[in-house]
């Protein structure tokens, strides 16, 4: 996309692990992390020497986890500081940190802000300490307002706040007081998402079949009793109903709170969206720093290696020389516009036609003529604006069922739009 | 080679499934020369994959040995192999036809099976000589004491001093050779008669056209002779006659009187030359066919549809070309509102069905729909017409019908005696109208029923297996038509009717029929943005109802720069599935839902 650049940077070190957590984290003794801030720091010096890199500007930096906060504060700003060396960072750049509440008090705000950091994002999940356990969370909602209090008074003025609908034994009116509790906070974002039991957790162990059974089913009064009966003595998950009244719940709260809601889980107050993160879903280009961290650059994907002890054994000739990557894939053409729209379609404002044409050279409306009609015949999409103002977008039902209305823009191989004109993969 | 008729021996090995005959008939061919050990591939009958991967033999072979007896002697073996399914109890006679001799195998352990008395009583039926044979006697659990008198209580031959071998090690089956030639008789017919030759199988050979497998009964063929098929009327010149060395054709000037061997004569269709047929001089005919010769007519019949219907003229070559090498398959175009441009196929039973099925999406990559397989009924109209129903969908209108006939047969069931309670329910479940029971020993009995065929082409013998452990064993023989109450059971997705789901069935079954089949497809068919009733219809009455909810959610709530590659899996995977159904106006059904909802029987 240009001259632009995101950054991110991975910490797969955390306190405890939370049981609904799939993300490459996990507890390591302080050598381990020491050593390892060491390696990334090798990497961002050894990336931004790499071709092309000097000349791009930087303008969105995010460390995620894992719990980044658990660093000592010099290694954050040996972090940061390797970034402003090998990068051109612009002087108004977005640099987020994810913290965990109860590792962040007002003072180590305070210092994160003066290594440079412009905004925090703090995961509360929920304002119901019972909740908080269930999830496996190590703080308590008490620690959340603390740290967010801290932070405020260290001067952030970008703030977001991580909230999750959907937990086990969670209804409407428990997750209303977490919505009620952030709002009237009111951070400048809220993620807010549905919980998802991914495999290989021990969410997943415990109620993973119970998942598999309500999608089927959609309500627990539509599964077969003997099916049932195995799920007495577990917490249940929401039904698809009392999701989707939570979904609902939380954008028409958060609405009449001066948010706006910009993608499918996303809220944020006047123009205080996530830079960063708008760029996963416009293909901007990013460049991942650290274990298992994702890129996109030049239109190639590729991931740093997931084996902390391959990372931790990496020279610098071996950053250099990109050793630590891993599934290298250039995009084709096809999987760049396919991209375009399942990734675009999740902001609010949809994606524009216009930008479509200029990028791949074909409109919109010819390659995924028959995708927009059926689309828009059943009600998932809409379309705004003429000419240029083009752009469509999902509607609310939409949204609700985005995986159906999205796999609709995969091509196939013999209808790329792009006949006599061969991209290479 | 051999003129002298002494002493050729032309014979078959008859036995249950599994009791060892494939193995027995490497054996002998290991034994008599030709091959060494070395050189065979184990079960060197069964030349193809498929048939190798089930274990049973598909299409009859023959296969010719030279044994130099104990009385120094040479003598010519022509063992022919037989089918040992009841789906091909047809090719199965004609292959007995062919032979003098069989020799009946049966499993030490086991005892006898349906099977074994089916195929004895079609020897018998023959005039064959049949001598015993008890194998697997090295397995600890033989019991060739009781099983021989087993053998001689319920089949009645002689069986005390059968040959106890074990066809895997090879142990005494030299005893089986020397009896071979001393108790099978040797054929006796006169090869200057007028020439009569029993056909008892055919293979298509695109450079020779169908290679004619025959048994001379009587006369001589020749190369160059010209003949004729007397049932199809088919004439042609011979081209070259042969017999067959393990998996070699042989060419030779002439096969006579008491030979088995093969003929081709450039025929292009394997119609001409139908299984059973006589062949005859043109100059100089033989007065009558051999007899026994009957038109092979299939029994179970089903849809086949493309799942792309592009490629339908795709599966009409592949059908042609089956048909080639299978004259009893049987297709003809046919079409459905639901599925589009197909065929309508005509099986000898379930397992040939099955065995089409394979060979259609394996050799000939075909992606298929297959609707439910139905018998044929008999339709006698309010006009005297009588119609044979081989598609529900072509049921006239009720008005029009006087009354309907469906084929009945008669089975036989053996089972261990703690399950003939089961069993019995089971029969009666099925419309089965009791015969008669016999106690083969304390543990064994055979039952015997007469069922309608509809009730057990489908999950019986899977129902039998299971609600007997695994020790039941049934063969079956269709014993001609009888008067019932059949209806339509007509099924409606999303209230659209289906037709490739429309079904015939007794209207005492149909309610639980057509519960059953609503709820099957609730599983089966995915949740849609809308929601889906499944209703079972008779006569345009509802008769059960299921729902499909429409699905309210379906998002994935998170998705950062490392998660895109798992995203785009998952739509693909979703996009994926979608292929693997048929849309039928709104609603897709997936592809295995058309037969699964024949699976219904729970226990």
């Amino acid at each position: 996309m240009g001259e632009s650049l995101g950054l991110y940077l991975h910490i797969p070190f955390c306190a405890g692990k939370c049981l609904y957590c799939d993300f490459l984290s996990f507890p390591a003794p302080e050598e381990t992390r020491s050593l390892y801030v060491r390696r990334l720091s090798e990497e961002i010096r050894a990336c931004g020497a790499r071709g092309g890199m000097r000349e791009r500007i930087v303008d969105t930096v995010f460390i995620g986890g894992g719990t980044p906060s658990l660093l000592l504060q010099e290694e954050t700003e040996a972090l940061l500081e390797a970034v402003r060396d090998s990068f051109q960072v612009a002087a108004d750049a977005e640099i987020t940190m994810e913290a965990n509440p109860g590792s962040l008090g007002r003072a180590a705000a305070g210092r994160l802000r003066e290594a440079g950091v412009t905004r925090l994002s703090l995961g509360l999940q929920s304002a119901c300490d019972r909740e908080l356990a269930r999830l496996g969370r190590i703080h308590t909602c008490r620690a959340f307002l603390e740290s967010f209090d801290g932070a405020r008074e260290a001067g952030f003025d970008n703030l977001n706040v991580d909230l999750m609908s959907g937990l086990p034994g969670q209804t409407a009116e428990s997750f209303q007081k977490t919505l009620a509790l952030a709002a009237r906070l009111g951070p400048e974002h809220i993620s807010a998402y549905s919980l998802i039991i991914e495999e290989g957790t021990p969410f997943y162990e415990t109620y993973g079949a119970m998942k598999a059974d309500l999608e089927r089913y959609g309500e627990w009064e539509d599964i077969p009793l003997r099916r049932r009966a195995a799920y007495q003595g577990t917490l249940p998950l929401p039904g698809e109903t009392a999701d989707r009244e939570m979904y609902h719940m939380t954008r028409e709260f958060l609405m009449g709170q001066g948010y706006s809601r910009y993608e499918i889980s996303n809220y944020a107050k006047n123009g205080r969206e996530c830079r960063h993160n708008i760029r996963y879903w416009t293909g901007g280009d990013y460049l991942g720093l650290g274990l298992g961290a994702a890129s996109l650059v030049d239109g190639t994907r590729f991931t740093v290696t997931r084996s902390l002890e391959e990372y931790l054994g990496q020279t610098r000739e071996d950053f250099l020389l990109g050793r630590q990557y891993r599934g290298t894939h250039t995009l084709s053409a096809r999987e760049k516009m396919e991209e375009f729209m399942f990734l675009g379609l999740r902001l609010t404002r949809g994606v524009e036609a216009v930008c479509f044409s200029r990028r791949f050279g074909k409109p919109l409306a010819s390659v995924y003529k028959d995708a927009c009609a059926r689309l828009m015949g059943e009600g998932l999409l809409a379309a705004a604006g003429e000419g240029d103002g083009r752009r469509y977008y999902l509607t609310e039902r939409g949204l609700d069922v985005s995986n159906c209305a999205l796999a609709e823009f995969l091509l196939d191989e013999w209808n790329t739009g792009l006949q006599g004109k061969r991209e290479s993969l | 080679m051999a003129a002298d008729q002494s002493r050729i021996r032309n014979f078959c090995i008859i036995a249950h499934i599994d009791h060892g005959k494939s193995t027995l008939a490497d054996r002998i061919i290991e034994m008599t020369g030709l091959l060494t050990s070395r050189e065979m591939q184990s079960q060197v009958l069964d030349n193809m994959d498929l048939e190798r991967e089930r274990g049973i033999t598909i299409k009859a072979q023959a296969v010719r040995t030279v044994y130099r007896a104990e009385d120094g002697e040479e003598y010519i073996f022509n063992l022919i192999d037989t089918p040992g399914h009841v789906d091909f109890n047809y090719e199965v006679s004609r292959s007995l036809a062919a032979c003098d001799g069989a020799i009946l195998v049966v499993d030490a352990a086991q005892g006898i099976e349906a099977q074994t008395l089916a195929n004895v009583y079609l020897a018998l039926d023959h005039d064959l000589d049949v001598f015993p044979v008890l194998n697997k006697i090295d397995l600890p659990s033989a019991d060739p004491e009781r099983v021989a008198a087993e053998i001689e209580d319920v089949i009645g031959i002689e069986a005390a001093d059968a040959p106890r071998i074990s066809a895997k090690t090879g142990l005494n089956v030299g005893e089986v050779l020397e009896r071979i030639v001393k108790e099978l008789p040797a054929p006796s017919g006169d090869p200057d008669a007028p020439l009569q030759a029993l056909i008892f199988d055919s293979l298509y050979d695109s450079y020779k056209g169908v290679i004619v497998f025959c048994r001379i009964k009587n006369g001589t063929i020749r190369k160059g002779m010209p003949v004729k098929m007397m049932a199809t009327g088919a004439a042609a010149d011979v081209v070259e006659v042969g017999y067959f060395g393990a998996g070699q054709f042989i060419p030779c000037e002439s096969l006579s009187a008491g030979m088995v061997g093969y003929m081709t004569a450039s025929i292009k269709n394997v119609r001409d030359t139908m299984v059973g047929d006589t062949i005859t001089s043109r100059e100089a005919p033989c007065e009558e066919p051999l007899p026994g010769y009957k038109k092979v007519t299939p029994m179970v019949y089903c849809g086949l549809y493309p799942a792309d219907g592009a490629k339908y003229p795709d599966l009409r070559d592949a059908l042609e070309k089956l048909q080639l090498n299978d004259a009893s398959l049987f297709f003809e175009a046919e079409t459905s509102i639901a599925l589009g441009f197909g065929f309508r196929c005509g099986f000898l039973g379930l397992l040939h069905l099955d065995i089409i099925e394979e060979r259609l999406e394996r050799e000939y990559n075909l992606d298929l729909v297959t609707t439910a397989p139905g018998v044929v009924y008999r339709v006698h109209k309010t006009n005297g017409e009588v119609m044979d129903l081989t598609n529900p969908s072509n049921l006239p209108d009720p008005s029009e019908i006087d009354y309907m006939e469906e084929p009945i047969v008669s089975a036989e069931i053996m089972v261990t005696t703690e399950f003939v309670g089961a069993i019995m329910t089971l029969c009666q479940e099925r419309r089965g109208v009791y015969l008669g029971m016999e106690y083969i020993e304390t543990t064994r009995a055979l039952l015997k029923y007469e069922l309608p065929l509809n009730e057990i082409i489908y999950d019986f013998f899977d129902a039998l297996k299971s609600r007997s452990r695994g020790y039941a064993s049934f063969d079956y023989d269709l014993k001609g038509y009888q008067q019932s109450k059949l209806v339509k059971l007509d099924i409606l997705v999303n209230r659209e009717e289906v037709d490739a789901l429309s079904f015939i069935v007794f209207e005492g079954s149909a309610y639980e029929r057509g519960r059953k089949m609503c709820e099957k497809l609730k599983e089966e068919i995915p949740r849609h943005l809308f929601e889906i009733p499944i209703q079972a219809a008779v006569g345009g009455k509802i008769i059960a109802r299921e729902t499909v909810k429409a699905m309210r959610k379906d998002v994935l709530a998170k998705c950062y720069g490392g998660d895109i590659s798992r995203k785009r899996k998952l739509l693909e995977k979703q996009k994926e599935g979608k292929k693997r159904m048929r849309q039928i106006g709104s609603v897709e059904i997936p592809q295995k839902a058309f037969m699964s909802v024949l699976k219904l029987d729970d226990e």
